[in-house]
């Protein structure tokens, strides 16, 4: 199985759309493969490491540059 | 004397979740904007979990599943009295304070559209595509003489207090 990388870019958009665009964009995935989300809600940081922790779903890197979070995340297998 | 043979068995619903027990329900009672609001953040942000997430609209909740292009609802003068005073749709949803005739809710859009936080008709458009159930009370449809035809689409089957109460059995419940 080859691991795709969906991208998301969610920048601007604020709490609830990054975690609920993201989970129906992860409906999409195969157990295994990633998705990168880019987004600039401050709130999605302890919302995207409680979600990951909650669903299973694996947080595999989370990064920021000039106020642009950046989550690697691993759907649940 | 007859043997009782009418007592039916109720199978319980397919779970959505793969956890049965990870379930929220929102008894949606308030057709404030400040209210719904929360309302819809909160069930699409459930489902968005994977919980097996429903929302039971009730009383003054029921409003805000009238379609925005339905003016008038009732069948007698005062279930109509009624529509024309308090409107229903998601996009005339009223702030429970500082609504000033309309001018704070306006604002408070306003607002919202420049944080790009979703509006209460996007989060209900999302809340149906992320599969949370929306039930209608009958109870409430029947007091103000709301039909099907005057509600938006995508929503469960109405029901009464004893289908809310047993899907809440054991969930996260909140009364909104």
């Amino acid at each position: 199985m080859t691991i795709t990388v969906m991208k998301l870019d969610l920048k601007g958009l604020s709490c609830p759309l990054p975690i609920v665009k993201t989970a129906k964009a992860m409906r999409d995935l195969r157990p295994g493969e990633l998705v990168e989300v880019l987004a600039t809600d401050p709130g999605s940081v302890p919302d995207f490491t409680a979600w990951a922790r909650s669903t299973g779903n694996e947080l595999v890197e989370r990064t920021e540059e000039g106020g642009v979070y950046r989550f690697v995340l691993r759907k649940k297998g | 004397m007859g043997e009782i043979e009418n007592a039916v068995e109720v199978e319980p619903r397919a779970a959505a979740s793969d956890d049965e027990d990870d379930r929220l329900v929102i008894f949606a009672w308030s057709g404030d904007l400040d209210r719904v609001w929360p309302t819809l953040i909160l069930a699409t942000t459930g489902a968005a979990m994977g919980m097996r997430t429903t929302v039971f609209f009730t009383f003054w909740g029921l409003f805000p599943l009238v379609r925005n292009d339905v003016r008038i609802t009732g069948e007698n003068w005062m279930q109509k009295m009624m529509s024309v005073l308090n409107r229903g749709g998601t996009e005339h949803l009223k702030l429970s304070k500082m609504n000033f005739g309309g001018a704070g809710s306006a604002m408070m859009k306003e607002l919202a559209r420049e944080q790009k936080v979703a509006s209460p008709s996007e989060l209900l458009e999302m809340a149906r595509d992320m599969g949370v159930r929306l039930i209608p009370c009958q109870m409430t449809m029947d007091l103000l003489g709301l039909g099907r035809e005057d509600l938006v689409e995508g929503l469960e089957e109405p029901a009464g207090a004893t289908t809310a109460l047993l899907e809440a059995k054991g969930a996260t419940t909140l009364f909104i």
